[in-house]
């Protein structure tokens, strides 16, 4: 197997995009990566592309085909494959991605995500992103995607005693982080009263405790390690790349407050990379809620179990703080177009780790770690970069 | 809009509550599983018809829900663990000032859904607390 890095990487502001369309953002954010990596067409190998829910939002499948023909990649026939694993669809493209580089089946690869979700109403997003959950056996008797976090939420209030400011000040921190971030959807600062004050979507869980319905896409370029110094001056090495199942259905899971793929996909990753916990400098985690964020950080070995509430109010998670989590904003306020999240924490970890992340830079990061969630942990993706 | 097969194949276990029990390993699952987890090949499945008792192990109020949904918010929705042991995803039909976690409920029969003005009428399985909790 050879080591695999990254040698470019672009994103598209992140908002609603009315003006644009899913082809319009994937172009714009082709160009970035590929004008970032310095490659041309002809030496790409291969493309893979995370898409949610293309049939749905746009009423367009193929994406595979779709993107390479707007990347003007149609004549020269290079293989497009469009991946899905609902809000990890970003994350399972990266690591297919990888895997087709470390194989040697492929030199120069480029691992995209898009979402186009502002192409229908409110209600008809909000029915597409359920079938991240079990239609048959949750959606089916009412069960919205809000509605599976804010069980989770209710039950680690219950067994750990996190409160409900707990979870505001998640939101918070990541708004913060999102007002020095310039493709961050959300640019203002918010307060916890302003949470707590929020509209319930599902209780305890209120408007700004969600993720938003957002548009965007990001890419990021592969290339072996050992042919990555020909195009960047500062490619950035994935030591680990890991993935994991469980069961669809929140109520089938071992333990309703942990994410066990999350749990089985750090273990792996930490093994391959041959890390602990505190040797990673800052992590993108999957705040689709905020309560996603605390237990992320639990099953992810930033905190024991239990104690991930404390962690924002706290100034643990902040920049400048033990673990600095989120620095895009996350998906609170950076925003969450489902497909493209899981490469967007791979752009942040590249600037990061360049020093290239201006007002919300963490100081002296060498090891990153990015981490995207499908459904509410059917599908658990981590992957570790280092400069 | 759906076709009606869709919904005619998962009858006995909407109304009724017929689940599976793995006669290998003694576990019971609803929703009805083909395969059991633990023996894979090796499993010996039945079809088991539960009462349908249970204890709300988390719940929530949902105010936002999807269009089929909307005009019945908000509702409440639980994780119940059932006393044979699996986990189902149902509706709590009481207060949401009521509902807590150990609460103990019943299943009954009602009307889930609407598919619009023109679609099928979806019946099904809630739940309703047990006497002596409201």
């Amino acid at each position: 197997m050879r080591s695999v890095s990254i040698i470019g990487a672009g994103c598209t502001k992140f908002g609603e995009r009315w003006d644009d369309s899913l082809r319009d953002l994937v172009v714009e954010t082709g160009i970035m990566a590929l004008e970032d990596a310095n490659v041309s067409g002809d030496e790409i190998d291969g493309l893979y592309v995370g898409n949610m829910s293309g049939g749905r939002f746009v009423e367009q499948e193929h994406i595979g085909a779709l993107i390479s023909d707007c990347a003007g990649l149609s004549r020269l026939h290079v293989p497009s494959t469009r991946v899905e694993a609902a809000c990890a669809s970003g994350g399972i493209a990266l690591r297919q991605s990888v895997l087709a580089v470390a194989s040697g089946y492929s030199d120069v690869v480029i691992a995209a995500g898009v979402e186009k979700m502002t192409d229908v109403t409110g209600g008809v997003a909000a029915d597409a992103l359920a079938a991240a959950a079990d239609r048959e056996w949750e959606c089916f008797f009412g069960a919205t995607f809000p509605a599976l976090y804010a069980m989770i939420a209710r039950l680690h209030m219950h067994r750990y005693g996190t409160t409900r400011e707990e979870l505001a000040e998640v939101a918070v921190k990541n708004h913060h982080n999102g007002s020095m971030n310039p493709i961050s959807q959300y640019q203002m600062e918010i307060t916890v009263d302003k949470v707590l004050r929020s509209p319930l979507v599902a209780d305890p869980l209120r408007v700004l405790d969600c993720s938003p319905i957002t548009d965007g896409a990001a890419a990021v370029v592969l290339a072996p390690t050992d042919l990555a110094h020909k195009y960047s001056d500062a490619p950035i090495n994935i030591l680990a790349a890991a993935q994991a199942s469980d069961t669809l259905a929140l109520h089938d899971r071992r333990d309703i407050t942990t994410l066990d793929a999350t749990v089985s996909a750090a273990r792996k990753a930490f093994g391959m990379a041959r890390l602990e916990p505190e040797d990673i400098d800052l992590a993108e985690v999957h705040d689709a809620f905020t309560i996603g964020e605390i237990v992320a950080i639990e099953d992810l070995g930033f905190v024991e179990k239990g104690e991930g509430g404390r962690a924002a109010g706290e100034g643990i998670t902040a920049i400048g703080g033990k673990i600095p989590i989120n620095t895009s904003g996350g998906l609170k306020a950076c925003g969450h177009p489902v497909g493209a999240t899981g490469i967007k924490q791979a752009y942040e970890m590249v600037l990061q780790l360049r020093g290239e992340a201006g007002k919300r830079q963490v100081q002296g990061a060498e090891v990153g770690l990015a981490h995207n969630v499908g459904g509410c942990g059917g599908t658990a993706l981590v992957h570790i970069m280092s400069r | 809009m759906s076709t009606v097969p869709r919904f005619w194949r998962h009858i006995p276990q909407r109304y009724n509550l017929v689940g599976t029990h793995c006669e290998k390993c003694d576990e019971y699952y609803y929703p009805p599983r083909t395969i059991c987890p633990n023996c894979r090949r090796n499993a010996k499945m039945e079809d088991h018809k539960f009462d349908g008792e249970g204890t709300v192990v988390t719940f929530t109020t949902i105010y936002n829900a999807t269009d089929d949904f909307k005009r019945q918010t908000p509702y409440n929705l639980a994780i119940i663990e059932l006393l044979e042991g699996p986990r189902l995803t149902g509706q709590v039909i009481c207060s949401p000032e009521v509902i807590e976690i150990g609460m103990r409920v019943k299943p009954v029969f009602r009307i889930l859904w609407k598919e619009g003005e023109r679609g099928i009428i979806y019946y099904g399985t809630k739940f309703v607390p047990t006497e002596g909790w409201v």
